[in-house]
């Protein structure tokens, strides 16, 4: 199969869905000649002319408000939020606005918008650039959330959130962006709420979402080395969550790390493991695990920041002390 | 005025207008050799804003800066060592490498801080002019801002509050033209100085490559906003001359080259006004070659100290969070059951 990167993927899908349905249209900052910071969109506003492949002023609460109202009313946007950092700005818009319009309106409104957007560390951009913010808008009732590991999964995830009739909010990695992988040439779409178990084990399960998911891969891969057989699990979409999955995998490993980039606090590792120590509490041989980012804003220098993301060998450590039985502060 | 009754304070314009030529000449050259981490957006080309703006400030007024920050730190009155140190992550920087470029703030000297969100700091400005205010200390904010930031509705927010309250604080747009890849006629609707007159704030234009004009205006202004006149908003025509960010090379599709080679020939700020200080007697080419090559050597001098130094040790990645260490949970990346 060819493979593409994860850049060459979310344009295809983003190309491939506005030449099929002509009511959809993107906005945000520097996406039309510039093709956005990362070059993801090059190429769409030379097809789709620059009426549907929109530049804005930076106007960040303003165009997402924009949206949402080209939402309610027969179009079906797609927001470009250069950083995932920005949310904050428009929080009230999608929190406020696009998430509660279904609801609050007995189920008479509907706005089916994508807000795309990006999570990650690493990159030496320091604390306003850096942050995976993914938890704060899952924890929204209203709103979808799909993290994709993959170029695979950037373009089966990206078609579906195009297609779905509520607002969803896509994070792609900014490191991936150049990553290739096999996407196959034919149309295909993931559906929201199915995990797709990337390795199979015996031993761990590894619950790793988009940035973590290479790293938890890594892991597994250092711990077959030493025998012990860990199975990773990517949940795709953190709204819905595919639980079923998660959990069948938990009942038959007995143990789980949940790995997630971002905060370590009221996270999204925190509710993935609660709802495994909820379910599967009678399964479990040691208490679930955590890695996240630490509870720090992103530090510039490289020395501290690269201390602040889960690695392969972070999982591997506690991979290896879960299975140990090495419990500590567990009551 | 007399020209040469200034003489100190005219050198003392080209001089620090030179430091931050010095100091974004070295940064480019970091980053060109893989020896800076991230990205920098350099000021290059603006100095005029920055000097002629500060030099009319005191050590306690306060600005608040951008992610194109360096030339607002160095107008300030910081020291190269601890920029480059800041600039390479390193703990003797002025935020211990935990800012770096886009956020270095120099608490000593009143800037408030660089900020990675554009208009991020508009509030922060004029917080710090109401703060001044409530507490008599005379002190006078200067707000810098690109003409992109003129998109956010904080600013309008902000601008509003401080007309209402007469604060002390100069709103200073450098419009340089585009914002990232895109020009400014694209991004912004109307009459950029109505937008604060609307607010019945007093609004000025003036050419960001003259540093007499820029300081002379910020003179009056910021007097006159110590005594209660203010909010003023100034317009200040610029041209940055690198890309938006030091690996923006490619740009001939956003933006023309002989544009940029007539603002670089023509509207050099450094040259022009060196032109001028010999026109008028003040100093002769020689002095003007002896105070560029002072500032490069000190430049030089602190990007190698910067390079030498050490990176902070990794127990101060969870210092700073709170004034009150042990506040964050304790629990780092690592499982804290383990
Ligand atoms: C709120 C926000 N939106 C978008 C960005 C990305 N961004 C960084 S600089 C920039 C352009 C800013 O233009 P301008 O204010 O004119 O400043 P200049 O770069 O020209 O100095 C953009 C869009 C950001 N940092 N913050
Ligand atoms: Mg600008």
């Amino acid at each position: 199969m060819r493979e593409i990167t994860l850049a060459k993927a979310v344009n295809e899908a983003i190309a491939e869905e506005m030449r099929r349905d002509p009511t959809i249209f993107l906005l945000g900052e520097d996406v039309a000649e510039a093709g956005t910071p990362f070059k993801v969109l090059s190429g769409l506003v030379e097809e789709f002319g620059p009426e549907r492949i929109v530049d804005t002023p930076i106007s960040e609460p303003g165009f997402v408000g924009i949206a949402v109202g080209a939402a309610l009313t027969g179009s079906r946007p797609i927001v470009d939020l250069m950083f995932g950092d920005f949310l904050f700005l428009v929080m009230d818009q999608l929190c406020n606005q696009a998430a509660k319009a279904r609801y609050m309106s007995g189920g008479k409104l509907n706005v089916p918008m994508v807000l795309r957007t990006n999570l990650g560390a690493t990159r030496r951009s320091a604390a306003q650039h850096s942050q995976s913010l993914h938890a704060l808008v899952a924890h929204i009732p209203g709103l979808k959330v799909a993290l994709p590991s993959s170029a695979y999964e950037a373009k089966g995830l990206m078609k579906t959130a195009i297609r779905d009739n509520d607002p969803v909010v896509i994070f792609e990695d900014k490191l991936m962006y150049q990553d290739k992988a096999p996407v196959p040439e034919e149309e295909y779409l993931i559906p929201f709420g199915e995990a797709a178990i990337l390795r199979a084990g015996r031993d761990v399960t590894l619950v790793a979402t988009s940035s973590m998911v290479q790293v938890s891969l890594a892991a597994a891969e250092i711990l077959a080395r030493e025998g012990v057989s860990a199975e990773v699990v990517d949940p795709r979409t953190i709204v819905p969550l595919d639980e079923d999955t998660i959990l069948a995998s938990v009942r038959k490993t007995s143990r789980a790390i949940v790995v997630d980039e971002g905060h370590r606090s009221y996270g999204v590792s925190a509710e993935i493991a609660a709802r495994i120590s909820e379910k599967a509490f009678y399964h479990l041989d040691a208490p679930v695990a955590r890695l996240a980012a630490m509870d720090v804003p992103v530090p510039f220098s490289p020395a501290l920041e690269d201390l602040t993301v889960p690695t392969a060998d972070d999982v591997v450590a506690a991979a290896r002390r879960m299975l140990r039985g090495e419990v500590r502060d567990a009551a | 005025m007399n020209a040469s009754d200034n003489t100190a304070e005219y050198l003392r314009l080209y001089e620090q207008m030179a430091r931050i030529r010095a100091f974004e000449d070295n940064a480019n050259q970091l980053y060109l050799s893989a020896k800076m981490p991230g990205l920098t957006h350099m000021y290059t080309g603006q100095e005029a804003v920055a000097v002629g703006l500060c030099e009319a400030l005191e050590t306690t007024d306060h600005i608040t800066s951008t992610h194109r920050g360096h030339g607002h730190c160095v107008a300030k009155g910081a020291h190269f060592k601890e920029m480059f140190c800041e600039l390479l992550g390193k703990a003797e920087g002025y935020c211990r490498g935990k800012g770096g470029s886009m956020h270095i703030a120099d608490q000593a000297n009143g800037n408030l801080g660089a900020n990675a969100i554009v208009g991020g700091s508009a509030g922060i400005a004029t917080g710090a002019a109401l703060s001044a205010k409530r507490l008599g200390t005379g002190a006078v904010t200067v707000c810098f801002f690109g003409d992109g930031a003129l998109g956010q509705g904080l600013l309008y927010e902000v601008m509003n509050m401080a007309a209402l309250w007469k604060l002390p604080v100069v709103y200073a747009c450098e419009n340089n033209h585009y914002g990232e890849y895109t020009r400014t006629e694209e991004m912004a609707a109307g009459d950029l100085c109505a937008r604060a007159a609307a607010f019945g704030i007093e609004t000025h234009q003036v050419d960001g490559q003259d540093v007499l004009a820029v300081n002379r205006l910020a003179r009056d202004l910021v007097a006159r906003a110590r005594k209660g006149e203010g909010p003023f908003f100034v317009l200040l025509d610029t041209y940055r001359w690198h890309g938006h960010h030091v690996g923006d090379i490619n740009r001939a599709y956003y933006r023309p080259k002989d544009e940029e080679a007539l603002w670089k020939e023509t509207r050099d700020p450094i040259l022009n006004f060196g032109k001028w200080l010999e026109g008028e007697g003040i100093a002769d080419a020689d002095a003007l070659v002896e105070i560029g090559e002072r500032v490069r050597r000190e430049a030089a001098e602190a990007v190698a100290y910067a390079e030498a130094a050490a990176y902070p040790p990794a127990h101060e990645v969870d210092m700073h969070v709170y004034a009150t260490p042990g506040t964050a949970d304790r629990g780092r990346k690592e499982l804290d059951h383990a």
